[in-house]
């Protein structure tokens, strides 16, 4: 059974490819605990690259947009590398209207962001 | 406190309204939302347009709960709505302290970029077409046109 009730985490190479299982990241769905899950990979297990597929996310909030922005910064202490990939476009009109596509390592597919961590 | 007068809208060419007073629950404020969004979809509004909406109006709806009543479910928020082809139209208050949203810092400046909060109003500002508060902080109205 898996460790994580939010997200599915799977091994490709070195890299971790993590999707959500939630397709609405809002704060009234357990958004605490989805933030708790995702530090642990970089705290806890010691994933160095972590790749965050969207591909099933429809809808994030603000909040979301939070805890994207507190793992990005554990990553950075722990010396790993953080990209996010297949974002569909209204999701990426959210992280361009707040410059956040700037501070993202953000691909376009999944393989291009495999690719990137070579 | 004194909730403001809200302007009426029966005036106002809507083909659907609601006016809802709820406890500071945000999986009521997320219902309601889910019927605005229903609404928009039987008048035959573009998915984008949708979204913009959802946004938006989730980002005004966790202000007023979470910031502005703090969760406290002792404290109301007021919701009204208006929906015609073109326009939509959101009001909503909470009993909260208020705050002076154009005093924010702006969360697109490099030194709080990497901040975590402080990102609905701008996401409430981009979404729709016009957004304003009233002094008291506590009261917003939102509109977006069909785009």
């Amino acid at each position: 059974m898996s460790a994580y009730r939010r997200l599915d985490v799977n091994e490709v190479g070195d890299v971790t490819v993590v999707r959500f299982r939630d397709h609405k990241i809002v704060e009234d769905i357990n958004i605490q605990e989805l933030g708790q899950e995702m530090f642990q990979l970089v705290e806890k297990d010691r994933r160095g690259k972590l790749l965050l597929n969207f591909s099933s996310v429809e809808f994030l909030s603000s909040a979301a947009l939070g805890k994207l922005i507190t793992l990005d910064k554990k990553v950075k202490a722990h010396g790993g590398l953080l990209k996010l990939s297949n974002i569909r476009t209204e999701i990426y009109e959210v992280f361009s209207i707040t410059k956040l596509n700037r501070l993202f390592d953000i691909k376009e597919d999944e393989a291009d962001a495999l690719a990137a961590f070579r | 406190m004194i909730l403001p007068t809200y302007m009426p809208t029966s005036d106002k060419p809507w083909t659907w309204q609601c006016e809802k007073q709820f406890a500071s629950d945000t999986r009521i404020g997320r219902r309601i939302l889910e019927d605005v969004l229903k609404e928009m979809e039987r008048q035959h509004w573009n998915q984008h347009d949708i979204f913009c909406v959802h946004l938006a109006v989730y980002e005004a709806l966790i202000n007023a709960i979470v910031h502005g009543n703090r969760g406290d479910l002792g404290k109301q928020v007021h919701f009204v709505c208006g929906i015609s082809p073109q326009r939509v139209r959101v009001e909503i208050t909470d009993e909260g302290p208020g705050f002076a949203p154009d005093s924010l810092p702006d969360p697109t400046d490099d030194e709080h970029l990497c901040r975590p909060g402080g990102r609905g109003v701008l996401l409430m500002r981009a979404f729709m077409s016009r957004v304003t508060f009233n002094p008291y902080g506590n009261h917003v109205t939102m509109e977006r046109d069909r785009a």
